[in-house]
């Protein structure tokens, strides 16, 4: 097999890759290639991937422990489990850490792992800042939650944190300290992220791969990112001035002096409505990859489903304040608002009509990936739904602040994000770790949580309309609420038991895999259609041998199948010979580096310092400044770094120095 | 089943096939910059709005309790010192632009002499906003006096920093190219870290404007 070598190192920051110039960096090169250090030093995007998905699970624990919490509070009225203050922690860091550190990190997870190889390339842009966003993540995370340990309790200002009600007057302790800092902290891991992978998807493409041949999941990633690029920095001007007011005494949010007490909330929803597409649209790329290949038919109307896509992008900007239809901003805006939301559903509409017309006719395998896409439909289906009854605006002064909202985000957001990210678990699981996670016990997953979930969130929609407010840590037995409220308890066991059977069938299949003396599922164990899937599994460090040329959408389907006179598929080739082997040698790829880990580390301490003791600040700025420089002045690839056997890269080029 | 597209035989006609290494023509660093310099648009019009929101909220400052917004500009700024200090700021873009250009024909002692100036400007730049904070603070007006200084020191400080980081930029390309590893080849680094230097002067003219000149 011939090896297309690209140029191996012609930097396009033009450092001379002859070598002749020592790096000035501290820390040696790091080489190892198994154990901790290849995990910390790696800047391999499959790495990165795994690690965001592992982090993202061991969080989602975390706040599902919350939200057991939670439950068992509402189990019965006058709930003794926790006070009122430890209650309004909870439903906050319970808020935080779903949105901020399980479901989009979790997407950034598939993003990292799958952009590159469905684009047809061997990294992303920038895989020393892709680790960087990755440190950042998890620090920004860690040190949000030591909140519960140091600073005297967590944040207790919900996960939208209004001000002036988030201020020290209100919120004296350390708590929404760390609810700024940290989510500082990890705003600037989602923009890098966004940066990098944006430039990947429009420069790395193959050959071939124009914008419309790339995959449904790669197009919605593409818009979530250019969401986050331009959302992010308006939460961090939000979240810069509330720290200002907290730590030094600025105004912004001082209504005795004459502030406007809706800043917040609006430089918070002009972030926060674009946040909710960040959050789900991932997961609609990742059923359109999955529904496609278990119904055997191509996607049904792509461009309609690209552009609806796209489409939710833009409107998502322009809906920001249906999130403050009781604040009071007057007719005009509530009216034009509420017509931008009601618009807003016409192309998630068609998003779900097109998955139900790729079903359609078509040879359906309910695997277990299959069922959790189905059940995005159906359940995302009921959560847009009450979604559009929000847009109604005298509706939704009623619904305002009860459980009615907590059933409708939970809908989408669980019923929609997270089932779409299960199912993406299932399917590509054995392309990540080359073994499949056992059907059974994911079908039993699959089912517990479905049934959990409606159970939970279901009689949410009852209560809410009886008038439970949500953020209230108890009710009263007069107050009849007391059976749907246990309903919804129950169901949040029957949710952990489903969670609990995931984390054995993870073990489990892995163990009884590696009894059977390890079998490989192939290149391709679905028949599916898109690039990452005519590369062995678990992928190669190195991804493609040559990197492929694309000449249509779904094009390795199209290598496999032809059509007869009928337009019925037909098999043109076996799948093994077009798959590549995995065992090209000479490739470059962009060397392993301690830096992203130095420089993220500094940020926890500036965090801690603003905080506690500026003296602190010190050592973290040192360990930035350690990281940049150490950065810029070590090569990307060690010029005499050849792997033996691994990757060109392409990828590999970095901005020096102009990149802090 | 009919798919969604015909394969066409070549691709060489493809209108987003380009012709640099890079699929678009545009190199990673580059784009990735003008990507970092769209998100800066959305912090600063996140900070200017705040300001204008903010900008007539003076109360619990002595002598400017009720004052119109337009004797602010009378009383409190000095237009004429700040003007000076834009004029100089500016002027660095176009040693900027010098010193790129002198690295692109090769001359890496005269880019090194830009490169200097324009740090040089963008430093006087800083010391005239240290001497006009220094002035507010002397007169009664600081960071915590009242809402409209806490929006103007958060504005018009977020600027500076990046005005700040842009010399640390400089500085370090400077240091770069006395080692030798800043050489013509590398001229597109020194080219995007120019548009990071032209972008934080754009932002400065909307700033000058929204906080100094518009009554």
């Amino acid at each position: 097999m011939a090896i297309v070598e690209r140029e191996p190192l012609a930097l396009t920051t033009g450092e001379p890759s002859n070598g002749s110039l020592e790096p000035l960096g501290v820390l040696a090169r790091p080489s190892t290639k198994t154990g901790w250090r290849s995990w910390v030093s790696t800047v391999d995007h499959k790495k990165i991937g795994i690690m965001y998905g592992v982090t993202a699970l061991f969080f989602f624990f975390v706040a599902g422990f919350e939200a057991t919490l939670i439950r068992l509070q509402l189990a019965q009225p006058n709930g003794t489990v926790l006070s009122a203050d430890l209650y309004n922690q909870v439903f906050t860091m319970h808020g935080v850490t779903m949105v901020f550190l399980v479901i989009m990190p979790m997407a950034a997870a598939f993003a990292n792992y799958l952009l590159p190889l469905q684009v047809g390339a061997r990294d992303v842009a920038f895989p020393r800042l892709n680790a960087l966003s990755f440190w950042l993540f998890l620090f920004g995370g860690v040190f949000l939650n030591t909140s519960w340990v140091i600073g005297g309790g967590g944040p207790d200002c919900g996960w939208f944190c209004y001000a002036p009600n988030s201020g020290v007057v209100f919120s004296p302790t350390a708590g929404v300290d760390y609810y700024t800092l940290g989510l500082l902290i990890t705003g600037v891991a989602s923009s890098i992220g966004a940066i990098n992978l944006i430039v990947t998807v429009l420069n790395l493409r193959a050959p071939g791969m124009s914008l419309f041949r790339m995959p449904v999941f790669t197009w919605m990633q593409l818009v979530v990112q250019m969401l986050l690029l331009f959302s992010l920095p308006v939460i961090t001007v939000a979240l810069f001035l509330l720290t200002f007011d907290r730590l030094f005494g600025a105004n912004f949010f001082n209504v005795a002096q004459g502030a406007d007490p809706l800043l917040w909330q609006h430089l918070f929803w002009i972030f926060g409505h674009p946040e909710v597409y960040i959050l789900i649209l991932p997961s609609f790329g990742i059923v359109s990859e999955v529904i496609p290949v278990f119904s055997r038919k191509p996607i049904y109307g792509y461009p309609f489903m690209v552009f609806s896509g796209i489409a939710i992008g833009f409107m998502g900007w322009g809906v920001w304040a249906h999130h403050m239809f009781a604040s009071g901003i007057g007719p005009i805006s509530v009216a034009a608002f509420s017509l931008a939301t009601m618009f807003i559903a016409v192309p998630t509409g068609v998003k779900i009509l097109n998955w139900m017309a790729t079903m359609w006719g078509g040879r359906i395998r309910f695997t277990t990936a299959m069922l959790f896409a189905v059940g995005l439909v159906a359940m995302f289906t009921i959560g847009g739904l009450s979604g559009v009854t929000h847009s109604v605006a005298p509706a939704d002064t009623q619904q305002t602040d009860t459980y009615y909202i907590v059933a409708h985000f939970h809908y989408v957001l669980f019923g929609g994000a997270l089932l779409g990210l299960f199912s993406g678990m299932y399917f590509w699981w054995p392309k990540a770790f080359g073994h499949f996670l056992d059907e059974k016990l994911g079908k039993a997953h699959f089912w517990l949580m479905i049934i959990g979930f409606n159970l939970t969130f279901g009689p949410m929609h009852i209560l809410g309309l009886q008038g439970m407010s949500r953020r209230i840590q108890t009710y009263q037995a007069t107050d009849g609420l007391t059976f749907w409220n246990r309903v919804a308890t129950f169901g949040v066991f029957v949710i952990a038991a489903g969670m609990l059977l995931f984390l054995y069938n993870i073990g489990s299949s892995y163990r009884s895999w590696k009894a059977a003396g390890r079998p490989n599922p192939g290149a391709d164990p679905w028949d599916s259609r898109s690039l990452e899937w005519s590369i062995p599994s678990p992928t190669p460090e190195h991804n493609f041998d040559t990197i492929p040329t694309v000449r249509a959408a779904d094009d390795f389907w199209h290598r496999k199948y032809g059509e007869d006179e009928h337009g019925r598929a037909v098999r043109i080739a076996a799948t093994e010979d077009v798959v590549q082997k995995g065992d090209a040698t000479g490739v470059h790829l962009p060397s392993p580096s301690y830096y992203p880990l130095v420089l993220a580390a500094g940020l926890p301490f500036i965090g801690y310092g603003l905080i506690f003791n500026l003296l602190l600040v010190i050592p973290g700025a040192l360990l930035v400044l350690w990281g940049v420089y150490g950065w810029a002045y070590e090569p990307s690839t060690e010029p005499d770094d050849h792997h033996g056997d691994h990757g060109t890269a392409a990828a590999a080029h970095e901005e020096e120095t102009s990149v802090g | 089943m009919a798919e969604t597209l015909a394969a066409p035989a070549t691709d060489a006609h493809h209108d987003d096939h380009g012709h640099g290494h890079t699929i678009t023509g545009i190199s990673n660093e580059k784009l990735a910059m003008w990507l970092f310099l769209g998100s800066e648009c959305l912090l600063f019009g996140g900070l200017i709005s705040t300001f204008l929101l903010y900008r007539k909220k003076l109360n619990s400052f002595p002598g400017f309790e009720n004052a119109e917004i337009s004797k602010l500009g009378a009383q409190l700024f000095d237009i004429p010192f700040t003007s000076v200090s834009s004029f100089v700021l500016l002027m660095s873009s176009l040693t900027m632009v010098l010193a790129v250009s002198s690295l692109q024909r090769r001359d890496e002692q005269r880019m090194r002499i830009w490169l200097l100036a324009t740090a040089l400007l963008g430093a006087s730049f800083i010391a005239g906003q240290i001497y006009e904070f220094t002035a507010f603070v002397k007169e009664g007006l600081g960071f915590t006096t009242n809402i409209f200084s806490s929006a103007f020191f958060t504005l018009t400080g977020f600027h500076g920093a990046h005005v700040v980081i842009g010399i640390i930029i400089l500085m370090t390309m400077f240091a770069m190219s006395l080692q030798g590893r800043l050489g013509p080849e590398r001229a597109e680094a020194l080219e995007i870290a120019g548009l990071y230097w032209h972008f934080v002067d754009v932002v400065w003219v909307v700033v000058f404007v929204v906080v100094y000149l518009i009554k």
